[in-house]
Protein backbone atom coordinates (compact mmCIF):
# COMPACT_ATOMS: atom_id res chain seq x y z
CA UNK A 1 0.00 0.00 0.00
CA UNK A 2 2.97 2.30 -0.25
CA UNK A 3 2.28 4.96 -2.80
CA UNK A 4 4.86 6.87 -4.77
CA UNK A 5 5.22 10.55 -4.11
CA UNK A 6 4.81 13.08 -6.84
CA UNK A 7 7.34 15.93 -7.09
CA UNK A 8 4.91 18.47 -5.65
CA UNK A 9 5.02 16.85 -2.24
CA UNK A 10 8.75 17.45 -2.08
CA UNK A 11 8.29 21.18 -2.50
CA UNK A 12 5.68 21.56 0.20
CA UNK A 13 5.02 20.16 3.60
CA UNK A 14 3.36 16.78 3.45
CA UNK A 15 -0.14 16.30 4.74
CA UNK A 16 -1.08 12.89 5.99
CA UNK A 17 -4.42 11.30 6.74
CA UNK A 18 -4.49 8.20 8.83
CA UNK A 19 -7.52 6.28 10.02
CA UNK A 20 -7.38 3.54 12.61
CA UNK A 21 -10.22 1.00 12.47
CA UNK A 22 -12.69 3.76 11.73
CA UNK A 23 -16.28 2.62 11.99
CA UNK A 24 -19.70 4.22 11.74
CA UNK A 25 -22.88 2.71 13.02
CA UNK A 26 -26.19 4.48 12.63
CA UNK A 27 -29.31 2.95 14.15
CA UNK A 28 -27.96 -0.57 14.05
CA UNK A 29 -26.59 -0.60 10.51
CA UNK A 30 -22.86 -0.59 9.92
CA UNK A 31 -22.20 2.05 7.32
CA UNK A 32 -18.42 2.20 7.66
CA UNK A 33 -16.53 -0.82 8.88
CA UNK A 34 -13.00 -1.04 10.18
CA UNK A 35 -11.43 1.46 7.84
CA UNK A 36 -7.70 1.72 8.22
CA UNK A 37 -5.99 3.77 5.57
CA UNK A 38 -2.91 5.88 5.43
CA UNK A 39 -2.73 8.63 2.86
CA UNK A 40 0.59 10.34 2.50
CA UNK A 41 0.55 11.29 -1.16
CA UNK A 42 0.25 14.82 -2.33
CA UNK A 43 -2.17 15.69 -5.09
CA UNK A 44 -5.43 13.85 -5.49
CA UNK A 45 -6.56 10.77 -3.62
CA UNK A 46 -9.55 9.29 -5.41
CA UNK A 47 -12.29 7.44 -3.61
CA UNK A 48 -14.16 5.10 -5.92
CA UNK A 49 -16.96 2.69 -5.22
CA UNK A 50 -20.56 1.89 -6.06
CA UNK A 51 -23.57 3.94 -4.91
CA UNK A 52 -24.20 3.61 -1.22
CA UNK A 53 -20.70 2.30 -0.51
CA UNK A 54 -20.14 4.95 2.15
CA UNK A 55 -17.86 7.31 0.24
CA UNK A 56 -19.69 10.47 1.26
CA UNK A 57 -19.96 9.29 4.85
CA UNK A 58 -16.23 8.58 4.97
CA UNK A 59 -15.20 12.06 3.91
CA UNK A 60 -17.84 13.62 6.16
CA UNK A 61 -16.21 11.77 9.05
CA UNK A 62 -12.78 12.96 8.02
CA UNK A 63 -14.04 16.53 7.64
CA UNK A 64 -15.55 16.40 11.12
CA UNK A 65 -19.20 16.60 10.10
CA UNK A 66 -19.99 13.16 11.47
CA UNK A 67 -18.50 11.62 14.57
CA UNK A 68 -17.30 8.07 13.88
CA UNK A 69 -18.67 5.54 16.34
CA UNK A 70 -15.52 3.41 16.31
CA UNK A 71 -11.82 3.95 15.89
CA UNK A 72 -10.15 7.27 15.22
CA UNK A 73 -8.32 9.25 12.63
CA UNK A 74 -5.60 11.79 12.44
CA UNK A 75 -4.92 14.49 9.93
CA UNK A 76 -1.52 16.02 10.31
CA UNK A 77 0.65 18.42 8.49
CA UNK A 78 4.36 17.87 8.75
CA UNK A 79 5.81 19.88 11.63
CA UNK A 80 2.66 21.87 12.15
CA UNK A 81 0.38 21.60 15.14
CA UNK A 82 -2.28 24.16 14.18
CA UNK A 83 -5.62 22.90 12.94
CA UNK A 84 -5.38 22.26 9.22
CA UNK A 85 -7.62 24.50 7.13
CA UNK A 86 -10.06 22.27 5.29
CA UNK A 87 -12.90 22.81 2.88
CA UNK A 88 -15.51 20.60 1.36
CA UNK A 89 -17.54 20.63 -1.82
CA UNK A 90 -20.76 18.79 -1.05
CA UNK A 91 -22.37 16.25 -3.33
CA UNK A 92 -25.51 18.37 -3.31
CA UNK A 93 -24.56 22.05 -3.53
CA UNK A 94 -25.70 24.16 -0.59
CA UNK A 95 -25.89 27.83 -1.47
CA UNK A 96 -27.07 30.78 0.57
CA UNK A 97 -30.18 32.60 -0.61
CA UNK A 98 -28.08 35.47 -1.86
CA UNK A 99 -26.24 36.54 -4.96
CA UNK A 100 -23.35 34.57 -6.41
CA UNK A 101 -20.84 37.16 -5.24
CA UNK A 102 -22.35 37.33 -1.76
CA UNK A 103 -22.02 33.56 -1.46
CA UNK A 104 -18.34 33.90 -2.10
CA UNK A 105 -17.95 36.84 0.27
CA UNK A 106 -19.68 34.90 3.02
CA UNK A 107 -17.07 32.15 2.93
CA UNK A 108 -14.09 34.47 2.66
CA UNK A 109 -12.35 34.83 5.99
CA UNK A 110 -9.18 36.36 4.69
CA UNK A 111 -10.78 39.66 3.69
CA UNK A 112 -9.95 39.13 0.04
CA UNK A 113 -9.96 42.09 -2.29
CA UNK A 114 -12.96 42.36 -4.55
CA UNK A 115 -10.69 41.71 -7.50
CA UNK A 116 -9.57 38.43 -5.92
CA UNK A 117 -13.17 37.37 -5.50
CA UNK A 118 -13.92 38.34 -9.07
CA UNK A 119 -10.91 36.36 -10.21
CA UNK A 120 -12.17 33.34 -8.28
CA UNK A 121 -15.52 33.64 -10.02
CA UNK A 122 -13.86 34.07 -13.37
CA UNK A 123 -11.88 30.89 -12.77
CA UNK A 124 -15.14 28.93 -12.68
CA UNK A 125 -16.66 31.04 -15.49
CA UNK A 126 -19.26 32.67 -13.30
CA UNK A 127 -18.11 36.27 -13.32
CA UNK A 128 -20.95 37.36 -15.59
CA UNK A 129 -23.47 35.92 -13.14
CA UNK A 130 -22.01 37.49 -10.03
CA UNK A 131 -25.13 39.50 -9.20
CA UNK A 132 -27.63 36.74 -9.90
CA UNK A 133 -29.36 34.86 -7.09
CA UNK A 134 -27.19 31.81 -6.50
CA UNK A 135 -30.20 29.56 -6.03
CA UNK A 136 -31.25 30.28 -9.60
CA UNK A 137 -28.02 29.01 -11.14
CA UNK A 138 -28.15 25.77 -13.09
CA UNK A 139 -27.05 22.59 -11.32
CA UNK A 140 -23.63 22.66 -12.94
CA UNK A 141 -23.15 26.35 -12.21
CA UNK A 142 -24.03 25.73 -8.58
CA UNK A 143 -21.34 23.06 -8.39
CA UNK A 144 -18.80 25.41 -9.92
CA UNK A 145 -19.72 28.11 -7.42
CA UNK A 146 -19.37 25.58 -4.60
CA UNK A 147 -15.83 24.84 -5.72
CA UNK A 148 -14.92 28.51 -6.01
CA UNK A 149 -16.29 29.03 -2.52
CA UNK A 150 -14.28 26.12 -1.12
CA UNK A 151 -11.09 27.43 -2.72
CA UNK A 152 -11.58 30.99 -1.47
CA UNK A 153 -11.15 29.69 2.10
CA UNK A 154 -7.57 28.78 1.14
CA UNK A 155 -7.67 25.19 2.39
CA UNK A 156 -4.71 22.88 2.76
CA UNK A 157 -7.03 19.90 2.51
CA UNK A 158 -9.94 19.81 0.12
CA UNK A 159 -12.74 17.23 0.16
CA UNK A 160 -14.63 16.98 -3.09
CA UNK A 161 -17.79 14.89 -3.26
CA UNK A 162 -18.51 14.31 -6.94
CA UNK A 163 -17.88 17.96 -7.81
CA UNK A 164 -18.27 17.36 -11.53
CA UNK A 165 -21.26 15.03 -11.43
CA UNK A 166 -23.58 17.23 -13.47
CA UNK A 167 -21.09 19.26 -15.45
CA UNK A 168 -20.66 19.50 -19.20
CA UNK A 169 -17.30 18.31 -20.60
CA UNK A 170 -15.84 21.80 -20.85
CA UNK A 171 -16.76 22.59 -17.25
CA UNK A 172 -15.28 19.28 -16.12
CA UNK A 173 -11.98 20.36 -17.67
CA UNK A 174 -12.13 23.74 -15.95
CA UNK A 175 -12.68 22.08 -12.58
CA UNK A 176 -9.93 19.53 -13.15
CA UNK A 177 -7.51 22.28 -14.06
CA UNK A 178 -8.39 24.13 -10.88
CA UNK A 179 -7.81 21.01 -8.80
CA UNK A 180 -4.48 20.39 -10.50
CA UNK A 181 -3.51 23.99 -9.93
CA UNK A 182 -4.39 23.65 -6.26
CA UNK A 183 -2.33 20.45 -6.05
CA UNK A 184 0.66 22.28 -7.45
CA UNK A 185 0.23 24.86 -4.71
CA UNK A 186 0.36 22.09 -2.13
CA UNK A 187 -3.34 21.56 -1.54
CA UNK A 188 -4.20 17.94 -0.80
CA UNK A 189 -7.48 16.77 -2.37
CA UNK A 190 -9.65 13.82 -1.50
CA UNK A 191 -11.96 13.37 -4.45
CA UNK A 192 -15.01 11.14 -4.88
CA UNK A 193 -15.97 10.34 -8.44
CA UNK A 194 -17.83 7.82 -10.54
CA UNK A 195 -16.00 8.91 -13.68
CA UNK A 196 -13.21 6.42 -14.28
CA UNK A 197 -11.64 8.55 -16.99
CA UNK A 198 -11.49 11.44 -14.56
CA UNK A 199 -10.00 9.24 -11.88
CA UNK A 200 -7.29 8.19 -14.31
CA UNK A 201 -6.55 11.81 -15.20
CA UNK A 202 -6.33 13.09 -11.64
CA UNK A 203 -5.52 10.38 -9.14
CA UNK A 204 -2.20 9.71 -7.53
CA UNK A 205 -3.75 6.95 -5.45
CA UNK A 206 -7.12 5.27 -5.29
CA UNK A 207 -9.18 4.04 -2.36
CA UNK A 208 -11.86 1.59 -3.35
CA UNK A 209 -14.83 1.37 -1.03
CA UNK A 210 -17.56 -1.24 -1.10
CA UNK A 211 -20.33 -1.75 1.46
CA UNK A 212 -18.58 0.39 4.01
CA UNK A 213 -15.26 -1.36 3.68
CA UNK A 214 -12.02 -0.45 1.95
CA UNK A 215 -11.20 -3.31 -0.35
CA UNK A 216 -8.04 -1.74 -1.63
CA UNK A 217 -5.86 1.34 -1.51
CA UNK A 218 -3.23 1.43 -4.22
CA UNK A 219 -1.43 3.91 -6.39
CA UNK A 220 -3.34 4.96 -9.45
CA UNK A 221 -1.17 3.15 -12.01
CA UNK A 222 -1.62 -0.17 -10.27
CA UNK A 223 -5.29 0.34 -9.60
CA UNK A 224 -6.22 0.95 -13.21
CA UNK A 225 -3.96 -1.70 -14.78
CA UNK A 226 -4.04 -4.38 -12.17
CA UNK A 227 -6.68 -3.87 -9.47
CA UNK A 228 -6.08 -6.12 -6.51
CA UNK A 229 -9.58 -6.71 -5.22
CA UNK A 230 -12.31 -8.61 -6.98
CA UNK A 231 -14.77 -5.77 -6.23
CA UNK A 232 -12.57 -3.18 -7.90
CA UNK A 233 -12.06 -5.41 -10.92
CA UNK A 234 -15.79 -5.83 -11.28
CA UNK A 235 -16.38 -2.09 -10.86
CA UNK A 236 -13.81 -1.18 -13.52
CA UNK A 237 -15.35 -3.73 -15.88
CA UNK A 238 -18.68 -2.06 -15.47
CA UNK A 239 -20.23 -4.94 -13.63
CA UNK A 240 -22.56 -4.69 -10.69
CA UNK A 241 -20.41 -4.96 -7.58
CA UNK A 242 -21.74 -7.30 -4.91
CA UNK B 1 -82.04 49.34 6.40
CA UNK B 2 -78.71 47.76 5.54
CA UNK B 3 -78.42 49.96 2.46
CA UNK B 4 -78.83 53.16 4.38
CA UNK B 5 -76.52 51.94 7.14
CA UNK B 6 -73.89 51.18 4.57
CA UNK B 7 -74.16 54.63 3.01
CA UNK B 8 -73.99 56.20 6.45
CA UNK B 9 -70.93 54.08 7.15
CA UNK B 10 -69.16 55.32 4.03
CA UNK B 11 -70.17 58.83 5.05
CA UNK B 12 -68.52 58.39 8.44
CA UNK B 13 -65.32 57.17 6.83
CA UNK B 14 -65.33 59.88 4.18
CA UNK B 15 -65.90 62.70 6.63
CA UNK B 16 -63.04 61.45 8.78
CA UNK B 17 -65.26 61.02 11.81
CA UNK B 18 -63.04 61.85 14.79
CA UNK B 19 -64.27 59.04 17.04
CA UNK B 20 -63.76 56.51 14.30
CA UNK B 21 -60.18 57.58 13.69
CA UNK B 22 -59.39 57.66 17.38
CA UNK B 23 -60.52 54.03 17.61
CA UNK B 24 -58.57 53.07 14.50
CA UNK B 25 -55.44 54.79 15.76
CA UNK B 26 -55.61 53.10 19.17
CA UNK B 27 -56.11 49.69 17.53
CA UNK B 28 -53.08 50.14 15.35
CA UNK B 29 -50.97 51.45 18.24
CA UNK B 30 -51.87 48.57 20.53
CA UNK B 31 -51.32 45.91 17.90
CA UNK B 32 -48.03 47.33 16.64
CA UNK B 33 -46.67 47.64 20.17
CA UNK B 34 -47.73 44.07 20.91
CA UNK B 35 -46.17 42.93 17.66
CA UNK B 36 -42.84 44.61 18.48
CA UNK B 37 -42.69 43.02 21.92
CA UNK B 38 -43.66 39.63 20.47
CA UNK B 39 -40.96 39.87 17.84
CA UNK B 40 -38.36 40.77 20.47
CA UNK B 41 -39.41 37.67 22.41
CA UNK B 42 -40.42 35.34 19.59
CA UNK B 43 -37.54 35.69 17.11
CA UNK B 44 -34.81 34.78 19.62
CA UNK B 45 -36.97 32.05 21.16
CA UNK B 46 -37.79 30.40 17.83
CA UNK B 47 -34.24 30.76 16.56
CA UNK B 48 -32.63 29.37 19.70
CA UNK B 49 -34.99 26.43 19.67
CA UNK B 50 -34.16 25.73 16.03
CA UNK B 51 -30.39 25.82 16.25
CA UNK B 52 -29.86 24.24 19.64
CA UNK B 53 -30.03 20.61 20.49
CA UNK B 54 -31.12 19.52 23.93
CA UNK B 55 -33.22 17.01 25.75
CA UNK B 56 -36.86 17.99 25.74
CA UNK B 57 -36.61 20.05 22.57
CA UNK B 58 -39.43 18.04 21.08
CA UNK B 59 -41.61 18.78 24.11
CA UNK B 60 -40.82 22.49 23.80
CA UNK B 61 -41.82 22.66 20.15
CA UNK B 62 -44.98 20.69 20.83
CA UNK B 63 -45.96 23.05 23.64
CA UNK B 64 -45.17 26.04 21.45
CA UNK B 65 -47.37 24.71 18.67
CA UNK B 66 -50.15 24.10 21.14
CA UNK B 67 -49.83 27.65 22.49
CA UNK B 68 -50.44 28.95 18.96
CA UNK B 69 -54.02 27.85 19.31
CA UNK B 70 -54.70 29.52 22.68
CA UNK B 71 -58.34 30.64 22.83
CA UNK B 72 -58.26 34.46 23.09
CA UNK B 73 -60.96 34.67 25.77
CA UNK B 74 -58.99 32.32 27.98
CA UNK B 75 -55.90 34.45 27.51
CA UNK B 76 -58.01 37.49 28.33
CA UNK B 77 -59.27 35.83 31.47
CA UNK B 78 -55.78 34.83 32.63
CA UNK B 79 -54.35 38.28 31.98
CA UNK B 80 -57.38 39.74 33.74
CA UNK B 81 -56.75 37.58 36.81
CA UNK B 82 -53.07 38.53 36.81
CA UNK B 83 -53.78 42.26 36.52
CA UNK B 84 -56.91 42.55 38.68
CA UNK B 85 -56.54 44.35 41.97
CA UNK B 86 -56.17 41.10 43.92
CA UNK B 87 -53.94 39.47 41.33
CA UNK B 88 -50.14 39.23 41.47
CA UNK B 89 -49.70 42.36 39.32
CA UNK B 90 -52.69 44.22 40.70
CA UNK B 91 -50.57 46.93 42.32
CA UNK B 92 -49.51 48.12 38.88
CA UNK B 93 -53.07 49.22 38.20
CA UNK B 94 -52.92 48.17 34.57
CA UNK B 95 -56.35 46.65 34.17
CA UNK B 96 -58.57 48.54 31.70
CA UNK B 97 -55.62 50.37 30.14
CA UNK B 98 -54.14 50.05 26.65
CA UNK B 99 -51.11 48.44 28.31
CA UNK B 100 -53.29 45.59 29.52
CA UNK B 101 -54.50 45.08 25.94
CA UNK B 102 -50.91 45.03 24.71
CA UNK B 103 -50.04 42.40 27.32
CA UNK B 104 -52.97 40.20 26.30
CA UNK B 105 -52.03 40.47 22.63
CA UNK B 106 -48.38 39.72 23.41
CA UNK B 107 -49.43 36.53 25.19
CA UNK B 108 -51.56 35.63 22.19
CA UNK B 109 -49.15 36.30 19.35
CA UNK B 110 -45.72 35.57 20.83
CA UNK B 111 -46.31 31.80 20.46
CA UNK B 112 -47.37 32.38 16.87
CA UNK B 113 -44.27 34.42 16.05
CA UNK B 114 -42.00 32.01 17.91
CA UNK B 115 -43.50 28.87 16.37
CA UNK B 116 -43.42 30.22 12.82
CA UNK B 117 -39.87 31.51 13.36
CA UNK B 118 -38.90 28.09 14.65
CA UNK B 119 -40.26 26.39 11.53
CA UNK B 120 -38.44 28.74 9.18
CA UNK B 121 -35.17 28.61 11.11
CA UNK B 122 -35.31 24.86 11.55
CA UNK B 123 -35.60 24.33 7.80
CA UNK B 124 -32.76 26.73 7.15
CA UNK B 125 -30.59 25.22 9.86
CA UNK B 126 -30.99 21.73 8.40
CA UNK B 127 -29.97 23.12 5.03
CA UNK B 128 -27.00 25.21 6.17
CA UNK B 129 -25.65 23.36 9.21
CA UNK B 130 -23.03 21.25 7.48
CA UNK B 131 -21.95 24.09 5.23
CA UNK B 132 -21.48 26.46 8.16
CA UNK B 133 -19.49 23.87 10.05
CA UNK B 134 -17.36 23.28 6.97
CA UNK B 135 -16.75 26.99 6.48
CA UNK B 136 -15.98 27.37 10.16
CA UNK B 137 -18.68 30.01 10.62
CA UNK B 138 -19.02 31.20 14.21
CA UNK B 139 -22.39 31.36 15.94
CA UNK B 140 -23.08 35.13 15.69
CA UNK B 141 -22.36 35.14 11.98
CA UNK B 142 -24.44 32.00 11.51
CA UNK B 143 -27.41 33.48 13.34
CA UNK B 144 -27.32 36.71 11.40
CA UNK B 145 -27.11 34.67 8.21
CA UNK B 146 -30.18 32.69 9.24
CA UNK B 147 -32.09 35.86 10.00
CA UNK B 148 -31.08 37.51 6.76
CA UNK B 149 -31.69 34.52 4.53
CA UNK B 150 -35.06 33.93 6.16
CA UNK B 151 -36.05 37.56 5.79
CA UNK B 152 -38.98 37.03 3.43
CA UNK B 153 -40.47 34.27 5.55
CA UNK B 154 -39.92 36.29 8.71
CA UNK B 155 -41.73 39.30 7.26
CA UNK B 156 -44.64 37.03 6.41
CA UNK B 157 -44.57 35.77 10.00
CA UNK B 158 -44.64 39.32 11.25
CA UNK B 159 -47.63 40.20 9.12
CA UNK B 160 -49.46 37.08 10.27
CA UNK B 161 -48.87 38.15 13.87
CA UNK B 162 -50.16 41.65 13.18
CA UNK B 163 -53.23 40.31 11.40
CA UNK B 164 -54.07 38.12 14.33
CA UNK B 165 -53.52 40.93 16.86
CA UNK B 166 -55.59 43.59 15.14
CA UNK B 167 -58.56 41.33 14.49
CA UNK B 168 -58.66 39.81 17.96
CA UNK B 169 -61.66 40.73 20.12
CA UNK B 170 -62.20 38.45 23.14
CA UNK B 171 -59.01 39.10 25.06
CA UNK B 172 -58.89 42.88 24.62
CA UNK B 173 -62.55 43.13 25.53
CA UNK B 174 -61.94 41.44 28.87
CA UNK B 175 -58.75 43.24 29.89
CA UNK B 176 -59.45 46.57 28.17
CA UNK B 177 -63.09 46.87 29.05
CA UNK B 178 -63.99 48.73 25.84
CA UNK B 179 -63.94 52.11 27.57
CA UNK B 180 -64.78 55.00 25.29
CA UNK B 181 -61.80 57.23 24.42
CA UNK B 182 -59.51 54.98 26.46
CA UNK B 183 -59.53 51.32 25.50
CA UNK B 184 -62.05 51.14 22.69
CA UNK B 185 -60.52 49.45 19.65
CA UNK B 186 -62.08 48.48 16.36
CA UNK B 187 -63.12 44.96 17.20
CA UNK B 188 -64.65 45.79 20.57
CA UNK B 189 -66.36 48.84 19.13
CA UNK B 190 -67.88 46.76 16.34
CA UNK B 191 -69.21 44.28 18.89
CA UNK B 192 -70.67 47.05 21.02
CA UNK B 193 -72.22 49.13 18.23
CA UNK B 194 -73.75 46.07 16.64
CA UNK B 195 -75.40 45.08 19.91
CA UNK B 196 -76.68 48.63 20.30
CA UNK B 197 -78.07 48.54 16.78
CA UNK B 198 -75.75 51.32 15.60
CA UNK B 199 -75.12 49.53 12.37
CA UNK B 200 -73.63 52.51 10.51
CA UNK B 201 -70.77 52.93 12.96
CA UNK B 202 -70.27 49.16 13.21
CA UNK B 203 -70.16 48.86 9.45
CA UNK B 204 -67.78 51.80 9.07
CA UNK B 205 -65.40 50.17 11.50
CA UNK B 206 -65.88 46.84 9.77
CA UNK B 207 -64.98 48.33 6.42
CA UNK B 208 -61.83 49.90 7.86
CA UNK B 209 -60.83 46.63 9.56
CA UNK B 210 -61.46 44.73 6.36
CA UNK B 211 -59.33 47.22 4.44
CA UNK B 212 -56.51 46.75 6.94
CA UNK B 213 -56.75 42.98 6.62
CA UNK B 214 -56.66 43.27 2.84
CA UNK B 215 -53.61 45.51 2.99
CA UNK B 216 -51.80 43.04 5.25
CA UNK B 217 -52.72 40.18 2.94
CA UNK B 218 -51.61 42.18 -0.06
CA UNK B 219 -48.26 42.79 1.61
CA UNK B 220 -47.86 39.07 2.32
CA UNK B 221 -48.52 38.28 -1.33
CA UNK B 222 -46.10 40.98 -2.45
CA UNK B 223 -43.37 39.62 -0.17
CA UNK B 224 -43.97 36.07 -1.42
CA UNK B 225 -43.88 37.16 -5.04
CA UNK B 226 -40.68 39.05 -4.51
CA UNK B 227 -39.08 36.11 -2.72
CA UNK B 228 -40.03 33.60 -5.38
CA UNK B 229 -38.87 35.91 -8.16
CA UNK B 230 -35.37 35.51 -6.71
CA UNK B 231 -35.83 31.82 -6.01
CA UNK B 232 -35.52 32.50 -2.28
CA UNK B 233 -38.58 30.65 -1.07
N1 LIG C 1 -27.72 9.75 8.23
C1 LIG C 1 -27.82 8.48 7.79
N2 LIG C 1 -28.53 7.59 8.48
C2 LIG C 1 -28.65 6.31 8.07
N3 LIG C 1 -28.10 5.84 6.95
C3 LIG C 1 -27.39 6.70 6.20
C4 LIG C 1 -27.20 8.06 6.58
N4 LIG C 1 -26.45 8.67 5.63
C5 LIG C 1 -26.19 7.72 4.73
N5 LIG C 1 -26.73 6.54 5.06
C6 LIG C 1 -26.60 5.28 4.31
O1 LIG C 1 -25.23 4.96 4.20
C7 LIG C 1 -24.93 4.41 2.94
C8 LIG C 1 -23.74 5.12 2.33
O2 LIG C 1 -24.11 6.46 2.03
P1 LIG C 1 -23.13 7.43 1.27
O3 LIG C 1 -23.85 8.70 1.06
O4 LIG C 1 -21.82 7.50 1.96
O5 LIG C 1 -22.94 6.67 -0.12
P2 LIG C 1 -21.97 7.04 -1.30
O6 LIG C 1 -20.88 6.01 -1.38
O7 LIG C 1 -21.54 8.44 -1.20
O8 LIG C 1 -22.95 6.82 -2.55
P3 LIG C 1 -23.18 7.71 -3.86
O9 LIG C 1 -22.17 7.24 -4.86
O10 LIG C 1 -24.55 7.31 -4.31
O11 LIG C 1 -23.05 9.13 -3.50
C9 LIG C 1 -26.20 4.52 2.11
O12 LIG C 1 -26.76 3.24 1.98
C10 LIG C 1 -27.11 5.42 2.91
O13 LIG C 1 -28.43 4.99 2.80
MG1 LIG D 1 -22.06 10.18 -2.09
Amino acid sequence: MVTPETPASKQSKILSIETMSLGLNIRGSTLLNDISIQVTTSGVTMILGPNGAGKSLLIKCLHGLIEPTKGRFEIALHRCSDPIPQAMVFQKPVLLKRSVMENLQFADQHSCQRTDLEQALDAVRLLEKKDQPATQLSGGEQQRLSLARALITQPKLLFLDEPTASLDPASVLIIEQLINQASQQGVKSVFISHDIGQAKRLASDVIFLNRGQVTEHTDAATFFTNPQSREAQAYLNGEIVL
Amino acid sequence: MLDSSFLDALGLIATANADLYEILWLSVQVSITALLVSVILGFPLGTTLAISDFRGKHVCTTVLNALMGLPPVVVGLLVYLALSRTGPFGVLGLLYTPTAMVIAQVVLITPIIAALTYQVMDDLHREYRELFFSLNIQLPKAVSAYLWDARYSLITTLLAGFGRAISEVGAVMIVGGNIDHLTRVMTTAIALETSKGELAIALALGVVLLALALIVNGLVTAVRTRASRYGYT
